[in-house]
């Protein structure tokens, strides 16, 4: 038996879950699929869970699982695995899921692999393939479990619309037990920093930059060819960690994710974190003097060079018109 | 107040991936090495911590011989002593095998607070902390973004998704993963540098019997999911190209 350990917020279910669910059909090999979700009133994202083609949805209410916390989300994964005695729990790799479930992981003494993004085989025999060295290499790993074998699944690596339905699984409760005293966390309310003044999610196209910019001072040739193209301007993590654009032109898991019409990567590496943010783009440039760097394996079309002679050219260009 | 921040070396950002023979692991001796960059934004969290609370700054880490490096720049850049797990096997322990290692070596010394990166740059398990934490026995939070202690309460702010963050309070003693950005890095000054020279580094063999939860079957280069056109030519004539394209064939000018 697969089990899926599904993520919602306030009864919202988060569609990196149905990734996982399609991730957990292809790893199949025979074994039947049931999807756990954990919260305090979560009847509405059962419903909808149930309409794909699993097994059975099981539904772990408790006041306890109402805001997430590591300590009471593992003690009720603990709860459902022992009852059902899963050969893998699946799960999309959010940060709720780096959060617990290497705590899981722990407590059961077995084996998790994280960020997968292929699975060769099925069944008991699969291995599964996920990124090194920040994407330059990938790995085929062997799990060696002992008991469950956990896996999380890169967002973007399954497609959700490539769920099967199904018609209309059980949905039963599931009995957990949570100690309140041993959940050692006491979460507050979840907030936004500022005001999103910029929405990159309705740009149409978007000029994007890296650590390659080098320093800030070269941003407004940066933000010349955006006005050129008529794009937005957004960011690579470093960049906005560095102060030298807003948080909020930040694309990437941690940032905004993006799909315009054109993204322009300017010295853009690729690591995994920024790649989830934008590879939905209808079509990708990437400019990067590093022509093994990763972000050219999402890149329609690519320049190897340097930005700051490739950029200028480009500008020139567009200002004939 | 007694900190610890585990460390990681590994592959420079510039490095160009070689495989080993049996495509197991990279060719090591082609790889230039430095500190996993969110290691070094926990090292800096660890240094103001002790600014603003004294104490003391102990980095700890598990690798081969090559990774003193890190370790003396660690020290360098103002760490008080070091703590080493040194074995050749744990260059490519998976987090399984490496908080175990570090947990035995750090066990005895009673840590109120222990930072590391959110992941490495080179397995990218995104693990280890974690499951430090729980050998350790203390409570945990991953992907920090600020950090304030008053007596022996933590409170810190986590990262969500999408630009949603969350304040957490938990007690002390516990494991924190730091995310890259969460301060402003130091470099070691030539004063620290001379300083760490006379800093200790203990050396710790690896327990026996440490499993690990997964194998390397095989490394490889990634496979591109889209052909990509190169464009060649002189800036100019890419540039006109390019642009071209993006008008003629994608239509996306």
């Amino acid at each position: 038996m697969i089990l899926v350990i599904a993520e919602q917020r306030q009864g919202v279910l988060n569609r990196a879950s149905s990734e996982a669910i399609a991730a957990a059909q292809a790893l199949g090999g025979g074994l039947p699929i049931k999807v756990a979700v954990l919260g305090e009133s979560v009847g509405g994202v059962a419903q909808e869970l149930a309409r794909t083609d699993v097994a059975e949805v099981l539904v772990a209410a408790h006041g306890a699982l109402g805001t997430y916390t590591p300590d009471a989300f593992t003690m009720a994964a603990q709860s459902i695995i022992a009852a059902t005695t899963p050969a893998f729990v699946v799960l999309a790799h959010t940060y709720q899921a780096r959060d617990f479930a290497p705590m899981l992981a722990a407590r059961l003494k077995t084996a998790l692999v994280t960020d997968v993004i292929g699975i060769t085989g099925s069944g008991a025999s699969a291995t599964f393939t996920r990124p090194m060295f920040q994407g330059k290499l990938v790995a085929t790993v062997r799990p060696k479990p002992n008991g469950p074998c956990i896996v999380t699944f890169q967002i973007g690596s399954f497609r959700a619309d490539a769920v099967r339905m199904g018609s209309g699984a059980p949905v039963t409760k599931i009995d957990v037990t949570i100690d309140a005293g041993a959940i050692r966390q006491k979460p507050e309310a979840p907030f936004q920093e500022a005001k999103q003044a910029v929405d990159l999610g309705q740009a149409e196209r978007i000029v994007a930059v890296g650590r390659g910019i080098k320093s800030q001072e070269h941003l407004p040739l940066v933000q010349k060819l955006a006005a050129a193209m008529g794009a937005e301007m957004a960011a690579s993590r470093p960049i906005c960690d560095n102060g030298w654009l807003p948080m909020e032109r930040q694309v990437g898991s941690s940032g905004q994710t993006v799909a315009p019409k054109l993204y322009v990567a300017l010295g853009i590496s690729g690591a995994i974190q920024h790649l989830v943010g934008m590879k939905g783009s209808r079509t990708i440039v990437a400019i990067n003097k590093d022509r093994d760097a990763p972000i050219f394996e999402v890149a329609d079309y690519g320049i190897v060079g340097d930005l700051f002679e490739i950029v200028p050219a480009l500008i020139t260009e567009l200002e004939k018109r | 107040m007694k900190i610890a921040v585990c460390i990681k070396q590994v592959p420079t950002r510039e490095w160009q991936p070689r495989l080993n023979d049996a495509k197991t692991w990279i060719r090591e001796q082609d790889a230039a090495f430095e500190m996993n960059e969110p290691d070094a934004y926990a090292l800096e969290e660890s240094l103001r911590l002790r600014e603003k609370h004294s104490g003391e700054v102990v980095v700890c880490a598990a690798g081969p011989a090559r990774i003193q490096q890190v370790l003396r720049e660690a020290l360098a850049r103002g760490a008080d002593r070091a703590i080493h797990v040194e074995d050749d096997r744990l260059a490519a322990a998976d987090a399984s095998v490496t908080a175990d290692a570090l947990a035995a070596a750090m066990a005895d010394e009673k840590f109120d607070l222990v930072l590391t990166g959110l992941q490495s740059d080179d397995q990218g398990h995104a693990q280890t902390g974690v499951i430090l934490a729980e050998r350790l026995g203390i409570p945990h939070s991953t992907i920090v973004m600020e950090v304030q202690i008053s007596g022996s309460d933590l409170r810190i702010k986590r990262e969500l998704e999408g630009g949603w963050f969350q304040w957490i309070a938990m007690p002390l003693p516990a494991l924190l993963t730091v995310q890259s950005g969460i301060n402003q890095l130091r470099y070691a000054t030539l004063k620290g540098i001379m300083a760490a020279k006379k800093k200790e580094i203990k050396k710790v063999a690896m327990p026996a019997g440490l499993q690990a939860a997964q194998e390397i079957v095989s490394l490889a280069l990634p496979t591109r999911s889209k052909q990509t056109r190169l464009i060649d030519g002189s800036p100019a004539q890419a540039a006109q190209d390019l642009l071209k394209r993006l008008r003629e064939e994608a239509r996306v000018l």
